[in-house]
């Protein structure tokens, strides 16, 4: 028997791994004044797989059960940078807050680990596997404040959730594993495009794929969960939360639906469809009446989903990379939009978004980063939202689907509103605290990277989109 | 004979199932648990699945459920007090499932499965490990990390400050 093991591929994975149970046991011989440490040691070790990320080879090993191409390096960069701006953003946090440092960032780390695996799988099994390393981790780190009720309330509904929604996810694999008899998403397509004969059970099992799937997206109608995890959870795990975790199922969904599945699109698109239109609707109209920042950052998280997946039913290679790009914006906007929140509650232990009233004049700086991050979000130029939607809504329109591109232009109007009541409140309303807000530097680095990823994008996408553009070939 | 045996099986499966989540002492709830994981290996014995069989009494009878039931006894609140299992939209959710029920065995019996033509290997030991350590190699290290976090979590969970 041949052994077909190339090692030189999963460097990246393997390091990162060493690291995260370096962080674990070097937590151990630290002084309690020291551990702030172990996150700038984390962010070391995010820079370094990244760097080996873009310096390994492209290519396939484990008897093809691991795939590394452009697609899974531009998803990889995407969960490492969100890896760093979080833990850049948790040091403070988490000093001041949460008690075993090493424990928080090396689970960030192997959850990151896992999505990394989730990117380049390409089979169900091991995509399966990877998304469980990754949301297992984020179980805990969603109830890291064990004093605090709504952290623990918010950690026992996601553990429960995501657990019944594996469930189904698992229950739709094994369908679909029995109806093709194999588990590899080329296998699956050859299937489809030779004998197989499709019927009610696999349409079922679709169904099911994209309901679990959805969970983890959190797109309507399975977001539920959402709002009180955001909202429960650690400020700087919600940030991962909303952008890594949505990245990671956005990954899985393509791999299966795009490289497995693409060939009974007739039968998904409207599926996808539905659940894009009702996320966009939902998650902006819900949004407008929210009062804590995080509860209305999560709506418009369910919002930017819909807008995700409106590329996602066009199926080509402009949809994959505008999905992509679109998650680059997204990372910096709603990870940036995170650190100011985060920032903000460091100082004030005030979540309302009344409490931001005169934010203008405590700290312009975190005031006019947190309305450029916002209005990235809502897709006004030159900020990078824009690009990214406009490049989202051309994949639609490439395909004829007129309605839903309306619908998403419509609705990003209404998040105009709710997300400038946030800037009403911190440059046209006063406080009763008018002390100046310090930003502590790792912070300001941090939002400043945030920044200039918004802007630069924004006014000079060529070179991130040039980078990107190999990563759908792989898929069709 | 052996649908006979299917038969008997599945009504063990079913009835120890509902019997899970409406018995009002949850210690006797685990206990019909451990007699349902019991019924599903038996029809795994019944497909030929030697192996799964194993690994489902080992596993599920004889790790999680056996630990279930330590939790509830080490737990005061819990041994030997009645409790609802459910809230109060019963019916709701009894539709939703009834529907979801029916929806499966109109797909199930309206499919036409491809049924393999080869031999099934006996026993299967053999095959699923040597699957094991080459296609799936990748995901059954994974696995490993994936308990590590596990155990990591729990602990962090558990421990006190």
């Amino acid at each position: 028997m041949n052994v077909q093991i190339d090692l030189s591929l999963l460097y990246p994975h393997l390091f990162l791994l060493i690291w995260a149970l370096l962080i674990f046991a070097i937590d151990f011989f630290m002084t309690e004044d020291n551990r702030p440490s172990l996150g700038y040691l984390s962010i070391v070790g995010l820079i370094i797989t990244a760097i080996l990320s873009f310096a390994s080879d492209k290519g396939t090993t484990f008897w093809g059960a691991f795939r590394a191409d452009t697609f899974s390096l531009s998803f990889n960069i995407i969960f490492i940078g969100s890896a760093i701006l979080t833990i850049a953003s948790a040091i403070d946090f988490v000093k001041d807050r949460l008690k075993h440092h090493g424990e928080f960032y090396g689970l960030i780390l192997l959850s990151t680990l896992g999505m990394m695996f989730l990117a380049s799988s390409s089979d169900l099994l091991s995509l399966y596997v990877s998304l469980e390393l990754a949301t297992i981790a984020l179980f805990v780190l969603v109830a890291f404040m064990k004093r605090d009720l709504k952290s623990t309330e918010s950690g026992l509904k996601y553990l429960i959730l995501g657990a019944a929604s594996s469930a189904i996810l698992v229950y739709g694999i094994s369908l679909l594993y029995g109806l093709t008899g194999t588990l590899t998403f080329a296998g699956i397509a050859e299937q489809l495009n030779t004998s197989f004969m499709g019927g009610p059970l696999f349409i079922l099992s679709i169904i099911l794929i994209i309901a679990g799937l959805s969970f983890k997206l959190a797109a309507v109608p399975f977001h539920m969960w959402c709002p009180d995890v955001y909202e429960g959870a650690p400020t700087p795990v919600t940030a991962y939360l909303s952008v890594a975790s949505k990245a990671a199922g956005l990954a899985a969904m393509i791999r299966i639906f795009f490289e497995g599945l693409h060939s009974s699109a007739a039968e998904w698109i409207p599926l996808i469809l539905t659940i894009s239109a009702l996320a966009m609707v939902l998650g902006n109209v819900v949004a407008v009446r929210q009062h804590n920042i995080k509860r209305l950052l999560a709506y418009s998280s369910i919002a930017q989903i819909g807008y995700i997946l409106v590329a996602f039913i066009a199926v080509s290679e402009l949809a994959t990379t505008s999905m992509i790009l679109y998650m680059i914006v997204y990372m910096f906007a709603n990870i940036g939009a995170f650190i100011v929140v985060i920032t903000f509650y460091n100082r004030s232990g005030s979540d309302e978004i009344i409490a931001y009233a005169g934010l203008s004049k405590r700290s312009p700086f975190l005031a006019i980063s947190m309305v450029i991050f916002l209005l990235s979000l809502v897709g006004i130029p030159p900020m990078a939202g824009f690009v990214g939607k406009f490049y989202l809504f051309a994949a639609a329109i490439q395909k004829g689907y007129y309605w839903i591109v309306v619908l998403g232009v419509l609705t990003s109007v209404i998040s105009l509103y709710y997300y400038m009541m946030v800037a009403y409140q911190m440059y046209f309303k006063s406080g009763d605290d008018n002390s100046r807000i310090k930003v502590n530097p790792t912070l300001a680095v941090a939002i400043l990277i945030a920044l200039a990823g918004t802007l630069f994008i924004g006014v000079y996408p060529e070179p991130v989109l040039s980078a990107i553009s190999g990563a759908s070939v792989t898929l069709f | 004979m052996e649908l006979g045996v299917f038969y008997i099986l599945a009504a063990v499966i079913v009835v120890s199932g509902l019997l899970v989540v409406t018995l009002k002492n949850i210690f006797h709830s685990a206990l019909m648990l451990i007699l349902c994981l019991f019924g599903v290996a038996g029809i795994y014995i019944l497909l030929h699945a030697d192996f799964l069989a194993a690994v489902q009494v080992l596993l599920y009878v004889g790790g999680v459920t056996i630990l279930m039931i330590f939790a509830i006894m080490v737990t005061h609140q819990l041994t030997g007090k009645k409790i609802k299992h459910y809230n109060e939209q019963p019916v709701p959710a009894g539709l939703i499932i009834l529907s979801l029920l029916i929806l499966l065995i109109v797909s199930i019996t309206r499919t036409a499965f491809e049924v393999a033509d080869k031999a099934e290997p006996m026993p299967t030991v053999a095959v699923i490990g040597r699957a094991l350590m080459t296609d799936y190699v990748l995901p059954f290290e994974v696995v490993s990390v994936v308990l590590l976090v596990a155990l990591i979590g729990a602990i962090v969970i558990a421990r006190r400050d």
